[in-house]
């Protein structure tokens, strides 16, 4: 049962996605271009998941545990550092490269692009190089 | 500043079901979503591997299954540009892995959790965000 939530949830996150069409690059972009041709809707699609998500996040972890596991896990990490500052810094770089960022990458796999292939590939390759060089942020 | 292109209806109710997803996800299988951070540990931990994966391949198949339901096209814009995909995917791998989240990590989980090291994580890959588009812009 658990391995379907993880599919629903992806499918439902994916389709977010591209109703609100932040698949495709253009629209991060115009995001991105503030001193330019802004396009608002990104802050738009934040602030609908935070709407649904945030009250929610604190009702859901006052219970003992999840509806389909045995314990709650996620990152209680309260640490801000250079590495922090850094990777999300070079994160933006690439985010205002490429317009993609890891979410809409993997779903525009579906519409295979071959631009947005390789920068999926890519970014599994960033994905290992870090793993590799043991660099990961502490959960 | 132009406001340009802006799409604030699909763009809210994309969020919501973008916050939905998310919602799902951490009631039944009590973890946050952190996209970039699924798709690493597919790819390099044993722990919740099958559960990532299928997160995943959620992610790919929205697409078609939006299909099934709406006449809309989903189309891209992209840059053709191989050189600038494969710089700006192993920054966003890079980044994502070092800083410990993406907009989904950081932006929605971490910001729905009032979490002070993912909202300055947020700042700064927006800011350096606008800062390319800029530069990119000039060039």
């Amino acid at each position: 049962m658990n391995k379907l939530a993880s599919l629903i949830s992806g499918i439902m996150f994916g389709i977010g996605l591209v109703i609100s069409e932040m698949v495709n690059p253009a629209k991060v972009l115009g995001f991105l271009d503030l001193f330019g041709n802004w396009d608002p809707s990104l802050a738009f699609v934040m602030i609908g998941a935070l709407v649904v998500s945030s009250p929610l996040f604190h009702i859901i972890k006052k219970k003992e545990k999840p509806l389909l596991a045995e314990k709650f896990n996620y990152s209680n990490n309260k640490t801000i550092n250079n590495q922090l500052i850094l990777g999300s810094a070079l994160f933006g770089a690439g985010w205002g490269l490429g317009g993609l960022c890891p979410g809409p990458a993997i779903t525009s796999v579906a519409l295979l692009n071959i631009y947005s292939l390789t920068f999926v590939a890519s970014m599994f390759v960033g994905f290992y190089l870090v793993k590799s060089f043991n660099l990961s942020s502490p959960r | 500043m132009n406001i340009v292109n802006f799409t604030p209806i699909p763009a809210f109710t994309g969020g919501l079901i973008i916050g939905l997803a998310v919602v799902v996800f951490f009631l039944l299988n009590g973890r946050l979503v952190g996209i970039s951070g699924i798709a690493s540990n597919a790819l390099t931990e044993k722990e919740n591997k099958f559960d990532n994966l299928l997160f995943l391949l959620g992610l790919i198949i929205a697409p078609f299954i939006y299909s099934l339901f709406s006449k809309g096209e989903i189309s891209i814009s992209i840059s053709n540009s191989y050189v600038l995909m494969i710089a700006a995917g192993l920054l966003v791998g890079i980044g994502t892995r070092i800083s410990g989240g993406c907009t989904s990590g950081h932006g929605i989980s971490g910001i729905g959790r009032f979490s002070l090291r993912s909202i300055i994580a947020t700042i700064t890959f927006m800011i350096v965000g606008i800062l390319t588009v800029f530069i990119k812009n000039l060039l």
